[in-house]
C-alpha cells in the first residue's frame, strides 16, 4: 500500500476541498495564460462580463456581478485591467471571468481568474 | 372520372414509383439501402418497400376505391447507387405527413421499419436515414431540458462533462456501489452512472440504491463545492414501475435519471421524457440493443436514424460512440449524428452519411456521451472530436486507477481541462496531445500515476460500418 497515494479532500478542509468549476484543477492561471482565455472570449465573438463571490459562496448561481458584462468589448488589456480593478476592489473573493453567448444563451466559457482566501 | 375496381396483383411501381415526384416541405422522406433478390428491377424493389412501408398491399383490394390513395401513398421518387457495393441501392421514399400520428416516433417507425423489412423481395433492407419535416418536428416533445438548461441547472460552463460508470456493472450491494460514486464525485466527477443492466435485481434493489447513491452525492457537493449528479436507472418491466422510480429519484432531489429507450421501449421513453420536462429532471438515455439494429451495413436501421428518433421521443444525453474507445464507430459519420443531436439545422452531406438537410427549429439539442474504453490518454482526441457540449465518460479509466476511484477522477478531471484550456489557447489537441498532458501531470500526481496505467492501451480495429465510398 505504501505505492498507493491517499487522496487529500474534506469537508473540514475548504481551502484543500472546495472547487469551483472549469480551471478549478489546475494551477492559477498566470497572467500570460488569463491573456489567453480573453483572446479565446473575444474571438468567440462573445460578450466579456465579471462576476465575484466570497469563497464559502460559490455554489449559488448568482454572484456579485462587476459593473455591467462588457458587450462589444475586444480589447484584451481592457478586459484584463476591470479583473484586476474587480480583484483589487475585492481581494479575498473569487473573481470570475465569463464570455457570454447570446446565441446560445449561455455562458460559452467561465473560470475563476483570481482566486479567493478560503476561510 | 372514378376508377374502376379491378382485382387481381398489380406490379407496384405502376402506383409507387414516381421519378417526376418533387418532394413537399411537409413529406416525411426517407432513404433505404435496398438489396434486392436477383432478377428483380430496383424501381419495382423500391416501389414495394414505398407501398409496404405505406398504403399499399401485395393485391388490389376494392376497399382501396373508397379513399384517395393518391393522396395517402409513399412515393419512391428516386434511385441511387450505392458508391463501391454493387449488390445494393439506394431509394428514397416520400410519405405525406398525414399517414402519421402527431408526436409520435413509434408510429413513423412501425410504418418505415415494419412488415416491409420481412419482405420476400428483398435479401437485404436498410433505412439510412429519415428527414423529419419541420411540421412534425414541432408535434413532438423533444428533450426534456436540453443543453443550455442542463448547463445551468448544473453550473457546468466551457467545458465537456465528465462521467464515469460504476463497474462491477452487477453485484455490489448498494452502500458498496454507493461507495464507489462517493469516490468519484469527491475526485471531480460531475456525473456517476448506473451501468443499463443495473435495474432492481436481488442483489441491489433500486431503492436502496437510490438513497445509497443521493447520500454520495451531497456529501461530494459539500466536499467540493460543486454540483454533481448521478444516472439513477429507471428503466423497469413496466411503464408504471419506471415512474414510480422516477418519481422516487425527483422526491429524493435527484437531478438526473437514466432510461434506456430501445429496450424500454419508444412508448415508455417518451411518456418519461414528458415528465422530466414537467418536474424539472434531466434525463441520461441509453441505447442498449442498437448494434443489433445498426451496425450490419446491409440490413437494419442507422444510427443517425435511432438518434433522430431519440431527440424527438426526448432525452438530454445520448450514447454516441467514442470513435477511439473500444467501441464501434466511425469518424465521419460519427460526427455526422453528434451534429444530428446538437445542432438546430444540419445540412445534407453525404461524407458524413447526411442524406438530408434536416431542420429542428427551437428543439432542444441532445448531449452526445462518449463512452466505452476510454482512458486519459484519449482525452486531447475526445476533446477535440466532440467539443464542450458532450459527456466524456471513463469507467474502466476512472475506477481502474491504482489508487482508486478519487485519483482516477481527478486524473480525468486535470486531463480535460489541460485540454479545453490548451485548445482555447489554440493549440492543436490531437498533434500535441502528449505534451499538453504531461505538462498538466507535473501538477497531478493522480494524472501522472494514470498516464503510466493507460500508455499502451489502444484499440485499433477496422470499423465494420463504415460510410459507403467508391471503389473504382
Amino acid at each position: 500500500m505504501s505505492d498507493v497515494q491517499d487522496y487529500n479532500s474534506s469537508l473540514s478542509d475548504p481551502a484543500q476541498s472546495r472547487k469551483f468549476e472549469t480551471f478549478s484543477y489546475l494551477p492559477p492561471l498566470s497572467k500570460e495564460s488569463a491573456r489567453a482565455q480573453i483572446q479565446y472570449i473575444v474571438d468567440k465573438g462573445w460578450n466579456p462580463g465579471i462576476e465575484h463571490t466570497e469563497p464559502e459562496n460559490t455554489r449559488s448561481n448568482y454572484w456579485y456581478m462587476w459593473k455591467l458584462p462588457m458587450f462589444g468589448e475586444t480589447n484584451v488589456d481592457t478586459i484584463l485591467a476591470e479583473l484586476e480593478a474587480c480583484h483589487k476592489a475585492h481581494p479575498d473573493n473569487h473573481v470570475r471571468l465569463l464570455g457570454f453567448d447570446n446565441f446560445a444563451q449561455s455562458a460559452g466559457a467561465a473560470m475563476v481568474v483570481y482566486r479567493g482566501t478560503s476561510v | 372520372m372514378a376508377k374502376k375496381y379491378d382485382a387481381g396483383v398489380k406490379e407496384y411501381r405502376e402506383t409507387y414509383w414516381m421519378p417526376d415526384y418533387t418532394p413537399k416541405d411537409t413529406d416525411l422522406l426517407a432513404c433505404f439501402k435496398i438489396t434486392p433478390q436477383e432478377g428483380v428491377p430496383r424501381e419495382e424493389v423500391a416501389a414495394a418497400v414505398a407501398a409496404e412501408s405505406s398504403t399499399g398491399t401485395w393485391t388490389t383490394v376494392w376497399t382501396d376505391l373508397l379513399t384517395d390513395l393518391d393522396y395517402y401513398k409513399g412515393r419512391a421518387y428516386a434511385i441511387e447507387d450505392v458508391p463501391g457495393d454493387d449488390t445494393c441501392f439506394y431509394a428514397f421514399v416520400a410519405y405525406p405527413i398525414d399517414l402519421f400520428e402527431e408526436g409520435s416516433v413509434v408510429n413513423v417507425l412501425t410504418s418505415l421499419v415494419g412488415n416491409v423489412f420481412g419482405f420476400k423481395a428483398l435479401r437485404a433492407l436498410r433505412l439510412e436515414d429519415i428527414r423529419f419535416p419541420i411540421a412534425y418536428v414541432m408535434t413532438c416533445n423533444g428533450p426534456p431540458q436540453g443543453i443550455q438548461v442542463e448547463r445551468d441547472i448544473l453550473n457546468k460552463y466551457g467545458r465537456p462533462l465528465l462521467g464515469c460508470t460504476i463497474k462491477p456493472k452487477l453485484g455490489l450491494s448498494a452502500k458498496n456501489y454507493g461507495r464507489a460514486c462517493y469516490e468519484g464525485l469527491r475526485g471531480g466527477l460531475d456525473f456517476t452512472k448506473d451501468d443499463e443492466n443495473v435495474n432492481s435485481q436481488p442483489f441491489m434493489r433500486w431503492r436502496h440504491r437510490f438513497d445509497f447513491v443521493m447520500e454520495a452525492i451531497h456529501k461530494a457537493e459539500a466536499e467540493t463545492g460543486e454540483r454533481k449528479g448521478h444516472y439513477l436507472n429507471v428503466t423497469a418491466p413496466t411503464a408504471d414501475e419506471m415512474m414510480r422510480r422516477a418519481e422516487y429519484a425527483k422526491e429524493i432531489g435527484a437531478p438526473i435519471i437514466m432510461h434506456d429507450y430501445l429496450t424500454g421501449g419508444l412508448s415508455a421513453n417518451t411518456q418519461l421524457a414528458q415528465w422530466c420536462q414537467n418536474n424539472g429532471m434531466l434525463l441520461h438515455i441509453h441505447r442498449a440493443m442498437h448494434a443489433v439494429l445498426d451496425r450490419n451495413p446491409h440490413h437494419g436501421i442507422h444510427f443517425r436514424v435511432l438518434t433522430k428518433v431519440l431527440r424527438l421521443s426526448g432525452g438530454d444525453h445520448l450514447h454516441s460512440g467514442t470513435v477511439v474507445g473500444k467501441l464501434e464507430g466511425d469518424r465521419d459519420a460519427t460526427l455526422g449524428w453528434i451534429d444530428t443531436m446538437r445542432d438546430s439545422y444540419i445540412k445534407e452531406d453525404r461524407s458524413r452519411g447526411l442524406f438530408f438537410d434536416q431542420d429542428w427549429g427551437s428543439m432542444p439539442g441532445v448531449i452526445p456521451v462518449a463512452s466505452g474504453g476510454i482512458h486519459v490518454w484519449h482525452m486531447p482526441a475526445l476533446v477535440s472530436i466532440f467539443g464542450d457540449d458532450s459527456c466524456l465518460q471513463f469507467g474502466g479509466g476512472t475506477l481502474g486507477h491504482p489508487w482508486g476511484n478519487a485519483a482516477g477522477a481527478a486524473a480525468n478531471r486535470v486531463a480535460v481541462e489541460a485540454c479545453v484550456e490548451a485548445r482555447n489557447q489554440g493549440r492543436e489537441l490531437e498533434k500535441e496531445g502528449k505534451d499538453i498532458l504531461t505538462a498538466a501531470a507535473k501538477h497531478s500526481p493522480e494524472l501522472s500515476a494514470a498516464m503510466d496505467t493507460w500508455k499502451e492501451i489502444k484499440f485499433e480495429f477496422d470499423t465494420v460500418d463504415k460510410i459507403d465510398v467508391a471503389h473504382k
